[in-house]
């Protein structure tokens, strides 16, 4: 399909500017020319062209709304209209983040009470709403942690990290200074509890466990981390990248959680609009708070405020207040649901899983076979030993049957590994056509490898050359 | 409402192949004494007539005003239809990252668009896929300097908006850097001896904002070999990116990065977020600027396809060795500044143009009344800092008439008291701008 900038013609404009009102000065009287540029090379063309390529660009697009998105740790749920209708009230979209509170008790309103309810959702005394994303999220979180010990004049310079955890984990420690120790699964696929305690020592600020971890496998051991963690003075952190899987079921706060990171466009629906914008809210325990970003709503009566002056607190992350058109999707999501819904939706996300899991376990391996949280990992393994077809074969053929693939190749502690999170929002007859169609690929990756490792093949593009992309880049057209 | 489809018929098929009776025994693992009892203190769920209801009900309790009169990082401009519409298409906004390039080359091709656009408009040869906003673009480029140049001293001016100095400064102080400031001259622009008496071979980034929190455009071609001669980086900010339409680009000046809000181009103000960072560099650094990179290729039959690339610089394959820790981006926002600067084409600098004349016809206005006065005689784009009798009463009476008012620069800078930064766009009309400055007289 041609660029935009091929389509472009001389002359051509989508758009008018409205003629001054005011008095015609010359530019250059007001800016020295030296200061000053020529046109932008910028694309002309009509709006019709501008529409027809978007539209057909989008027509070579995968979203959930498209099709079945079992894209492990992702949570790709469906994302309900009404949420989308009232964030485009102009009341949401058209408020400058300046404007005065009176003006702004409205998105006050929602930050406020979005709060409370995710504070009571996850057993946190508190949350701040600045994260942009889930790994901003996580940078808040660590920079608490490094506030909390350099309040109590504590250098404490590593941070644990188990295998199986996202590499924004350990990304985010180190931007805080931190170095990073890895801590081994067991057998079972949890924290090794010998080695943790082994490697909990004094110089240790904390554990960032993800919970349910990325094999979707909930730490049965909890009680025993956060004790090891905790006699050691040390803090323990919680990816809540998996939080859709135990809503309404347990509070991390109570299992002793002291710091945990939630991502809005993973559990409370928000859409992930290929790649953002997210919204990474961090809770933390009662004595934390004070190091939370800032500013903070409060509330004085029936009215909402901002207020700044928090002298223990890390700063700011982020300008204004966070992603705050994310937030009113987010809160409307929750009022939509209520604590039956929430509930509701975890136990659905368990059971589609685990549902998944026993339709595809003669067909693929399991690794760790036992009762798994919202997603299930298999791996790839007997496939690529019977026929030499990879996993990665097998999502690119899932592309040629109409399906998102599930997360592949991860936790990298799972060879050929296949992760699949359904959600809650996809019905039986879709999670069957899906494993069969799992099972379809399964038998053609024995009887015909070669059209498996041949897929996709009705895809607008085949596969493409991604080490050509790597050694010859072309990242701006018109510059290689 | 709570968007699950399955009939009890369905679960009970499904807990049967499981082998379990009810589906609390998934949650097994989970310690009795931690599982909840009862159901969380929450407001129960409403059906979605209820919430449209509550939802309207609350966004009424935000007054959306006639006449803005504040920029100061976030500003109001017009925002064409068709950027509406395209983001509104669910095959973009209900995706994921596009890990699976088969699927994903319409928001490929629109992100390899979208970084040529900005490459253009900054003067850059590389941008990337988006970052968070602009102040945390320039933290992490302050942090790539750092990293790179293995130097722990960062300078930034005075004059860079406040809460971008903020971020930058919670940003080096996880990191360990030292931050210094240094003020800015009776111009507005930076001060150019205190420039360079700070930077020395221990920096690493010099850190400016043009145009500044005040408007004023800086002189970017003479400061940059100040910056250099010490081997330090230039990171060239802005945060009013419709100035990009007419304002020779730092690129061409010798910047090492150009980063900046991009909310003006087709985002609306949402109270704040999401924004969109731009993030630009030159070649040199192609391979370790942070965040997702869309690139051209070609497929096995040799069609021009685009995937994800040098994806070695990212978290999921560098941890704790990656420059950055960032995963999701903004990429809805980049896909909405790509379409507002495809729908402006050329006229993105008549716009501009208006901006600036708008500015200038409230700075003339504002100035002929008694006791107002321009602070800064440097050029400025569409902001500009006033000194007037008395700020608070001027800003009162605007509110009183539903206006957002200027910007109290005492908070940040008491040494400018009594001043107000006003922003003007295209959004005025000159009948806006003569009633603002008849309320004020």
């Amino acid at each position: 399909m041609e660029l935009i900038f091929e389509k472009s013609r001389p002359g051509r404009t989508a758009t008018t500017i409205p003629e001054a009102d005011v008095p015609e000065v010359a530019i250059t009287d007001i800016i020295n020319k030296s200061l000053l540029r020529d046109d932008v090379d910028l694309p002309e063309v009509a709006e019709v062209d501008l529409i027809r390529h978007y539209t057909q660009l989008s027509k070579r697009n995968f979203g959930v709304d498209v099709g079945f998105y079992p894209l492990g740790s992702c949570t790709m749920k469906y994302n309900p209209k009404i949420n989308e209708e009232v964030s485009r009230l102009p009341g949401f979209t058209s408020l400058h983040p300046y404007s005065p509170v009176k003006f702004s008790q409205g998105s006050l309103q929602i930050m406020y009470e979005l709060r409370q309810y995710l504070s009571e959702i996850f057993g946190m005394a508190d949350f701040a709403l600045q994260p942009a994303a889930g790994a901003q999220g996580e940078l808040t979180g660590v920079m608490v942690i490094k506030k909390y010990f350099e309040k109590k004049g504590q250098k404490r310079t590593k941070i644990l990290i188990p295998d199986t955890a996202h590499g924004t984990n350990p990304a985010s420690s180190a931007l805080c200074g931190y170095s990073v120790v890895t801590v081994r699964s067991n057998a079972e696929g949890g924290v090794d509890i010998g080695q943790l305690r082994e490697l909990m020592t004094k110089d240790v600020a904390g554990l960032m466990i993800t919970n349910p971890n990325t094999l979707g496998l909930f730490e049965r051991n909890i009680e025993q981390v956060s004790e090891i963690v905790h006699r050691r003075g040390g803090i323990l952190y919680c990816d809540g990248a998996n939080a859709n899987a135990f809503m309404g079921a347990t509070k991390p706060g109570d299992l002793g959680i002291d710091v945990i990171q939630l991502n809005l466009h993973k559990t409370f629906s928000t859409p992930h609009g290929c790649g953002g914008p997210g919204s990474g809210p961090v809770g933390v325990r009662k004595d934390l708070v004070r190091h939370l970003p800032v500013p903070r709503v409060i509330k004085k009566g029936k009215r909402y405020d901002w207020k700044y002056e928090f002298p223990d607190s890390i700063g700011r992350v982020k300008t204004f207040y966070g992603n705050f058109n994310v937030m009113v999707k987010a809160y409307t999501y929750i009022r939509s649901l209520g604590p039956g819904g929430l509930k509701k939706a975890s136990e659905t996300a368990v059971l589609n899983a685990n549902y998944i899991k026993e339709r595809l376990r003669a067909w693929y391996d399991l690794p760790y076979d036992r009762i798994c949280m919202h997603e299930c990992v298999f791996s790839g393994k007997r496939q690529v030993k019977e026929s030499g077809v990879h996993t990665s074969d097998i999502a690119k053929r899932l592309l040629d049957y109409g399906y998102h693939p599930p997360t592949i190749y991860f936790p990298l502690i799972v060879p050929e590994a296949i992760m699949i999170e359904p959600n809650e929002t996809e019905s039986k007859e879709t999670l069957d056509a899906f494993c069969d169609t799992m099972i379809a690929i399964a038998k053609e990756a024995k009887e015909n490898p070669e059209l498996v490792k041949s897929a996709p093949l009705t895809t607008v593009v085949r596969r493409l050359d991604e080490v050509k992309a790597a050694r010859e880049p072309d990242v701006c057209w018109g510059r290689v | 409402m709570d968007y699950v489809p399955h009939t009890p018929e369905d679960q009970r098929q499904m807990t049967e192949i499981i082998g379990i009776k009810t589906v609390d025994e998934l949650f097994a693992d989970i310690p009795e004494r931690y599982k909840l009892k009862g159901l969380l203190d929450l407001p129960p769920g409403r059906s979605e007539q209820e919430v449209a209801t509550l939802m309207k009900g609350i966004s009424s309790r935000n007054a959306v005003p006639p006449i803005t009169l504040m920029g100061a990082g976030a500003y109001n401009h017009y925002i064409p239809a068709v950027v509406g519409h395209v983001i509104s298409r669910s095959e973009f906004y209900t995706a994921y990252t596009p890990y699976q390039a088969e699927i994903s080359q319409g928001i490929l091709q629109a992100i390899y668009e979208y970084q040529t656009m900005i490459a253009k408009a900054t003067g850059m040869q590389v941008a990337n896929a988006s970052m968070y906003d602009g102040a945390s673009a320039m933290a992490e480029a302050a942090v790539l300097a750092a990293k790179t140049l293995s130097r722990e001293k960062i300078v930034i001016v005075r004059s860079v908006h406040p809460e971008y100095r903020q971020v930058v400064g919670t940003y080096a102080w996880a990191n360990g850097y030292e931050v210094v400031e240094i003020p800015y001259g009776k111009s507005g622009q930076l001060d150019r001896d205190a420039l360079s008496n700070a930077v020395d071979d221990r920096t690493a980034a010099v850190l400016i904002q043009t145009p500044n929190f005040f408007g004023v455009v800086e002189d970017i071609a003479a400061i940059e070999p100040m910056v250099h001669a010490k081997g330090a980086l230039l990171v060239s900010a802005f945060t009013e990116a419709t100035s990009l339409g007419i304002l020779k680009p730092a690129g061409e000046m010798g910047a090492d990065f150009v980063v900046g809000e991009g909310q003006g181009f087709g985002n609306p103000m949402n109270y704040g977020g999401p924004y969109l960072g731009i993030f630009a560099s030159t070649d040199k650094f192609l391979r370790k600027i942070p965040g997702r990179l869309a690139g051209a290729t070609v497929d096995k039959e040799g069609k021009r396809g685009f995937v994800l690339t040098l994806q070695t610089r990212e978290q999921h394959i560098r941890r704790e060795r990656a420059t950055s820790n960032i995963c999701s981006n903004e990429a809805l926002c980049a896909l909405a500044a790509a379409v507002y600067l495809v729908s402006l084409g050329k006229n993105l600098k008549k716009l501009a143009e208006l901006n600036i004349r708008k500015a200038h016809y409230l700075k003339s206005r504002l100035s002929e009344l008694a006791g107002w006065e321009a602070v800064f005689t440097a050029p400025v784009y569409n902001e500009f800092v006033i000194h007037c009798p008395d700020p608070k009463m001027a800003n009162r009476k605007l509110e009183a008439a539903g206006i957002i008012g200027a910007y109290d620069l005492e908070k940040d800078y008491p040494e400018l008291g009594n001043s107000l930064l006003f922003c003007a766009t295209e959004m005025l009309t000159r009948d806006d701008i003569d009633r603002v400055v008849s309320l004020v007289a």
